[in-house]
């Protein structure tokens, strides 16, 4: 019984939604079941605050390796749920909106919050670097044409490309570096992506029926198909 | 003096021409006044329900003016008018009074007398009569009450066309367009409801620079929506689900009686156990991420099952697993998977409740927390298989600075050069969830992957046959493939 449930809720739910692909009236059922979907996650919020909150004061109470980042974790945690909660500095009352501007979420957020993001995602800049470095190394035939291709990309994406190039007679124009590096991106790129985005369709399509069919069970944590 | 003379006559001579040529520029601006020629109205107007839809819904098509792009070549706009009973309007009103004024806190349930208010009640009065001592909740059920009274009557006045009615501007489409669509709301609680099997009347008019200028259609109507069953739009998706349902189907068959079916080595995935291998040698924990995606995305649950597999591995070889999460949903079902595969393994007695934990759902904080975890517990693989945006390759070549054997999968397709770069192994899309089957070696998954290489190798050969049907017109072919709406 606590497998066979899942699996005839997932069965039925996997049936009804594809059919309503093909029956006009029924088309919105796709987002009704998203709107459940999201009414659950709602609840879920709840479990991953208490997780988050067991697992950082076990961390504390036993003096585990690197206890002290937990204290700041928490304290994070108690302190945007505490301005949440009790709109701690809102302008208004408490019917003014979590976010509303000079609150104490809203500072923390826009002041605290944004900049740290704002600060991880610049180290992608230098990431793209280090990993560039390491994958244009020409190596082997691959990693040659790779480099060729994206140092021709790279060329063709600035002034200097078309200033290099630019006196290449109009009939020869495809040499010019910027519509080589269009062409690459616009054919042989493109003809790769749509290689690997027609494989995925086929591999959702395949992995939803094992789900429907209830071949495939590992999500119920049951490994035995 | 002669000289001085000279040079005054020349001054003057210099001005004069300067102001006469001021004067001509003003002139011809004056003359240039331009007065539109009424353009010819657009021809082969229709009207007709849209296919393939759940009715509420009308086409519109026409064939261009003459003076589109051609003739007088002064139509800059078409205007497509819908003709509408009055009753529609006060249907809006009340739609506009019900949203501002009683629902979300308006006006009208605050205490503090406005303009607003007064407007909004002077408003209410007219509809429904003195109301002095009403509530706002009761203002707002005799609201509803008169909506519902005015939609019933939809029908009958669109049969009146074309008394208590005016034409109504419905949409604005540019020079060149021989098409558009007016698709209304579904239910009669929806502001700008189309009923069903009700008579509609459209007209579009060709407009020039000057918008009183301007040629109208002939008028197309009466033209009823109604809804369909079955989308025909669509039939070559149905015909292809239910070929690759049989295929698999059959495959699956085969497989479990005992047919041997050959599946292409997967890298990448061959690659898991030496990993988990090379930890346990190590002593160093595995980390396994499950990226971005919710519970609800078919890469997320590919990524359960193999972290399923993982975990199992993980458990025989009682070597230390790390699954921080980004979904709490996603928390929840790894947890299960993880425990299951720990009972599986014989070893529940090893299994730990913050293997599996909750990080964030910010995603930058997300990638900091796990590149945080890299850096301090120097895990020996890092394992990340799911959907991942911006932060692959920040995490992805925080791993290889740490210096872990690193094996990803993903089906997003802007994120796999990342990963093909920074990481050992990658799976590319589809592998991803071969993946699961693949490590399973369960007949009925393998059978569902065979199904997906003749898949494959059928679009291969459609692909090669509709390349040539293209190039040499035989829309015929290419028709068979088409999917509307």
């Amino acid at each position: 019984m606590r497998r066979f449930v899942p699996l005839a809720i997932t069965f039925i739910v996997g049936t009804v939604l594809i059919l309503s692909v093909f029956i006009p009236p029924a088309q919105d059922l796709n987002r009704t079941f998203t709107l459940y979907f999201d009414i659950i996650a709602v609840f879920a919020f709840f479990l991953g605050g208490g997780n988050l909150l067991r697992v950082h004061i076990n961390k504390l109470r036993m003096k585990k390796r690197d206890w002290q980042f937990s204290i700041v974790t928490l304290s994070g945690f108690l302190i945007m749920l505490a301005a949440g909660l009790f709109k701690i500095g809102n302008p208004g009352d408490i019917a003014t909106a979590v976010d509303a501007e000079g609150s104490m979420f809203q500072t923390v957020f826009n002041y605290v919050l944004n900049p740290l993001q704002s600060t991880m995602y610049s180290l992608l800049a230098f990431f793209v670097a280090s990993a560039s470095y390491r994958a244009f190394r020409a190596k082997n035939r691959e990693a040659t044409l790779l480099l060729i291709a994206a140092f021709i990309i790279l060329l063709g994406r600035t002034p200097f490309g078309l200033m290099l190039t630019g006196w290449i007679p109009e009939s020869f124009s495809i040499l010019q570096v910027p519509n080589l590096a269009m062409w690459i991106m616009n054919s042989p790129n493109l003809a790769g992506q749509r290689a690997i985005i027609i494989g995925i369709g086929l591999g959702v399509i395949s992995m939803s029926l094992r789900l429907i069919l209830g071949v495939e069970r590992s999500y119920l944590g049951d490994d035995n198909a | 003096m002669k000289y001085m003379l000279r040079v005054l006559f020349s001054l003057v001579l210099f001005a004069t021409t300067a102001v006469l040529a001021q004067t001509d520029v003003v002139e011809s601006d004056s003359t240039t006044v331009v007065t539109e020629q009424t353009p010819a109205p657009v021809s082969m107007f229709e009207a007709k329900d849209k296919d393939n839809d759940h009715g509420h819904a009308f086409v519109l098509n026409w064939e261009l003016s003459a003076d589109d792009g051609a003739g007088l070549d002064n139509v800059l706009t078409y205007e497509v008018f819908r003709w509408t009973p009055n009753i529609s309007d006060s249907i809006g009103i009340i739609d506009t009074l019900l949203n501002v004024a009683i629902v979300d806190n308006g006006p009208l349930n605050q205490t503090t007398a406005t303009d607003a208010e007064q407007r909004i009640d002077s408003l209410m009065t007219a509809f429904l009569g003195p109301l002095a001592n009403a509530s706002a909740q009761e203002k707002g059920a005799r609201l509803h009450e008169l909506r519902a009274a005015y939609v019933e009557r939809l029908a009958e006045v669109h049969s009146a066309y074309p008394a208590n009615g005016y034409w109504r501007k419905i949409k604005v489409v540019p020079f060149g367009t021989t098409s558009c669509e007016d698709v209304g709301g579904k239910e009669p609680e929806n502001s700008g409801y189309i009923p069903d099997f009700t008579d509609y009347y459209y007209r579009v008019d060709a407009v020039t620079a000057d918008t009183l200028v301007r040629a109208e259609s002939k008028i197309a109507g009466p033209v009823q929506s109604s809804g369909q069953w079955f989308n025909t739009g669509r039939v070559p998706v149905l015909c292809f689900v239910i070929i690759f349902t049989i295929l698999t189907l059959y495959f699956v068959q085969a497989a479990k009686k005992g047919t041997d079916l050959y599946v292409r080595p997967l890298g990448g995935i061959e690659a898991v156990d030496d990993a988990i291998g090379r930890a346990t040698e190590m002593g160093k924990p595995i980390l396994y991420v499950l990226g971005l995606g919710s519970a609800a995305d078919v890469a997320t649950i590919a990524s359960f099952t193999i972290l399923g597999r993982v975990a199992k591995k993980v458990a025989e070889y009682q070597t230390e697993l790390i699954v921080p999460t980004y979904d709490p949903i996603v928390m929840s079902v790894a947890q299960e998977v993880v425990k299951s595969a720990y009972y599986d393994a014989g070893r529940p007695d090893s299994y730990n409740e913050d293997t599996v934990f909750f990080v964030t759902q910010s995603q930058f904080a997300y990638v900091a927390a796990v590149n945080g975890i890299m850096l301090r517990d120097l895990p020996a693989t890092n394992i990340y298989m799911g959907k991942f945006y911006a932060e692959s390759l920040i995490l992805a070549e925080t791993g290889a600075l740490a210096g872990s054997i690193q094996i990803s999968g993903t089906d997003e397709i802007a994120q796999i050069p990342f990963f093909i770069v920074a990481c050992d192994y990658t799976l590319i899309g589809e592998e991803l969830y071969a993946a699961s089957a693949y490590l399973g070696r369960e007949p009925v998954l393998l059978g569902s992957l065979k199904a997906q290489d003749y898949a494959k190798a059928a679009i291969i050969i459609l692909a090669i046959i509709g390349l040539i049907a293209g190039n040499l017109d035989w829309t015929g072919f290419t028709g068979l493939f088409e999917v509307t709406n």
